[in-house]
């Protein structure tokens, strides 16, 4: 006798083969692509081109770059998402809708818009370039960039998590004579951590595959504000194919090891949930 | 006296949840605040820890006023009606946190919290994480850690509330046993009218905000001061009848009320165990047909309907029933021994009257 169960869904056949053919299409097809177009070329050759000093600035710039916006977005997109949860304050609505905006706006428009903004003679830059903050054209513009794109992706993270938070929780730890300080650095601070760290994972993970807006506001001087998926399209105009395919595998790895760190981390941070 | 409230309110907008209560706890009793949800028990509970603040009035914690006491200051061990256990610590740092703040030295946390480990039967649990317990075990350390830093008053909020039927009465047990070892003063907020009777000294039971009376589980249950308690503390008939020439009648049930003008209605209630029932037709005054019969346990709940159509309840143990031949569908007569005029709420009652020359007996239970 068969053991069967009901399910809701057509059965386990139709919908894994319907997931494998997917998976398959659309994430390993073009990746496995990737690694054939680079089977004519020698390790030594394919190490070459994917380590020329630009390169290696290049990569620098990402990972680096994407690694502090997250890190920013992480920070105040808490704070962000703590507020909109926490609190009642006229405009919340509009604030909260503000959010996604990041999401919602072409990558062009807000880099052109940054790169204004931030410009000598725009509204931030005419008071901050005389500070010695240049905001556009330069590597730092590329973090504003990131930070910008990134926002929503740790607030819309955390947002739900926050709001089923047991507020009892905060309650016990009062009545046991913990002050808020110590409340939220050692129970919500840890409880909330794996959630920021997938929250943050997230940012990264956009940060460095963003293209849009970062190419306006960078500058894309070569071996400062250069950022490797750049690099990738200035290798496909000089019709030098291998190359490109040599910056894009190694972004490839270096983005699925830190997938990996990424979520041992989590892993970890949630050692204690079920 | 432990703890003392004066006329405390507490108003939510324009919600009164708590309307001028004043009452008192002794050093070491175990009182129970009774009611339904919403009656604002546990809003009171709330004010006693000073995790909410009255709008009026005053709390008084062994002499003091403790209005103005942080809830951090306060020094009360209180227990969440889900426990709100800390997920990201061990049972181990769940029960210590406590001590910790008060800054004890790390040997004698160590110390402290395997004793507490120890009398809850937690002994091997230390290291686990709260998601790796069964729903009693979390109660435990719940009730471990507010005791951890001795506090002067055990507050508990819907105790038994969130696990199921069996571990609940062990659990009452339990708590009686466990505040006869500590001794600790104790106050827990439960619906459950049963579970209030069985396991404190003295029952507090609110109603829409106000105290409706203040007593021991068996004052409340054959005292009760107003039809509220009455219908709320176990079951209880109630009848509405007339005055007609001295006597209150509705249908064929009558009952003496001398000097009670002419047409005034009276509200009557008697409780199952107060019904005397005999197989024998001419040994009480009324007839009636056993509808139902419901078991429960050692008791039985019968059904009896009069010819007129008018139901009440009765209450009798299996041997009785055994011993009488009844079952469904037979006719018997009955009569009520004891009967209570009732009032309206917040309104005295009047005392128990027998109507017959027996001795008044008590039901064991509801």
């Amino acid at each position: 006798m068969v053991d069967r169960r009901f399910n809701v869904l057509p059965g386990f056949g139709l919908t894994m083969g319907y997931t494998l053919l997917y998976l398959g299409l659309i994430v390993l097809l073009p990746v496995a692509g990737l690694f054939l177009r680079l089977a004519g070329v020698s390790f030594e050759e394919f190490w070459r081109m994917a380590t020329t000093e630009r390169a290696v600035a290049a990569y620098r710039l990402t990972f680096g770059a994407s690694f502090v916006a997250a890190t920013i977005n992480a920070v105040f997109g808490t704070v962000v998402a703590w507020v909109l949860v926490r609190y009642h304050f006229p405009g919340k609505r509009f604030f909260d809708a503000l959010v996604d905006f990041p999401f919602a706006l072409p990558t062009a428009v807000a880099g052109l818009t940054l790169s204004n903004l931030y410009a000598e003679t725009g509204w931030l830059g005419r008071f901050l370039v005389p500070l010695g903050i240049h905001g556009a054209f330069t590597s730092l513009g590329v973090v504003i960039a990131l930070t910008f794109i990134g926002l929503p992706f740790v607030v819309r993270t955390l947002q739900p998590v926050l709001e089923h938070f047991d507020h009892e929780v905060e309650e016990a730890a009062a009545t046991l004579g913990a002050g808020r300080l110590r409340t939220f650095v050692s129970i919500i601070g840890p409880t909330l951590l794996p959630t920021i760290i997938t929250g943050f994972a997230l940012a990264f993970a956009r940060a460095i595959g963003e293209y849009g807006s970062v190419i306006f506001i960078a500058g894309n001087k070569p071996y400062e504000s250069e950022i490797a998926p750049l690099l990738i399209v200035i290798r496909l105009e000089e019709y030098d194919y291998t190359g490109a395919i040599a910056i894009a595998v190694v972004l490839l790895f270096i983005s699925f090891g830190l997938l990996v760190v990424i979520n041992l981390l989590e892993r970890w941070a949630s050692r204690y949930e079920n | 006296m432990s703890i003392e409230l004066k006329d405390i309110s507490k108003h939510f907008g324009a919600v009164t949840a708590v309307n001028q209560v004043s009452f008192s706890v002794e050093d070491g009793e175990l009182m129970a605040l009774l009611g339904p949800s919403g009656g604002g028990k546990t809003t009171v509970l709330r004010m006693i820890a000073g995790l909410e603040v009255p709008s009026s009035g005053d709390i008084y914690v062994r002499g003091q006023r403790v209005n103005d006491v942080s809830v951090q200051q306060r020094n009360i061990g209180f227990v969440f009606q889900n426990y709100a256990l800390f997920k990201n610590m061990s049972v181990f740092k769940n029960v210590a946190f406590g001590l910790r703040i008060k800054k004890w030295k790390r040997r004698d946390v160590r110390d402290r919290v395997e004793e507490l480990l120890a009398l809850f039967g937690l002994e091997d649990l230390g290291p686990r994480y709260p998601h790796q317990l069964s729903g009693g075990q979390r109660q435990r350390v719940a009730i471990a850690r507010a005791l951890a830093t001795k506090p002067s008053v055990l507050l508990l909020d819907e105790p038994f509330g969130a696990v199921d039927a069996k571990i609940r009465q062990e659990l009452r047990e339990w708590l009686v046993t466990l505040h006869h070892e500590l001794n600790v003063t104790t106050i827990f907020v439960t619906h459950d009218q049963e579970e209030a009777m069985e396991v404190s000294n003295r029952i507090v039971i609110f109603s829409r905000g106000n105290l409706e009376q203040i007593g021991t589980p068996r004052q409340v249950y054959e005292e009760p001061a107003n039809e509220f308690v009455a219908r709320f503390i176990g079951v209880i008939n109630v009848l509405e009848l007339e005055v007609r020439q001295g006597v209150a009648r509705l249908n064929e049930l009558e009952f003496p009320a001398h000097g009670v003008p002419e047409g005034q209605r009276l509200r009557i209630g008697f409780r199952p165990y107060a019904v005397q029932i005999s197989s024998n037709l001419q040994l009480y005054r009324y007839r009636a047909t056993l509808r139902h019969t419901f078991f429960l346990g050692v008791m039985l709940r019968v059904e009896l309907e009069l010819p007129s159509g008018l139901t009440i309840r009765a209450r009798m143990t299996k041997e009785e029933y055994a011993h009488l031949g009844l079952e469904d569908g037979a006719y018997v007569s009955f009569q009520i021994r004891q009967y209570r005029i009732l009032a309206k709420e917040g309104m005295p009652l009047a005392p128990e009257t027998a109507s017959t020359q027996d001795a008044i007996v008590y039901g064991e239970g509801i």
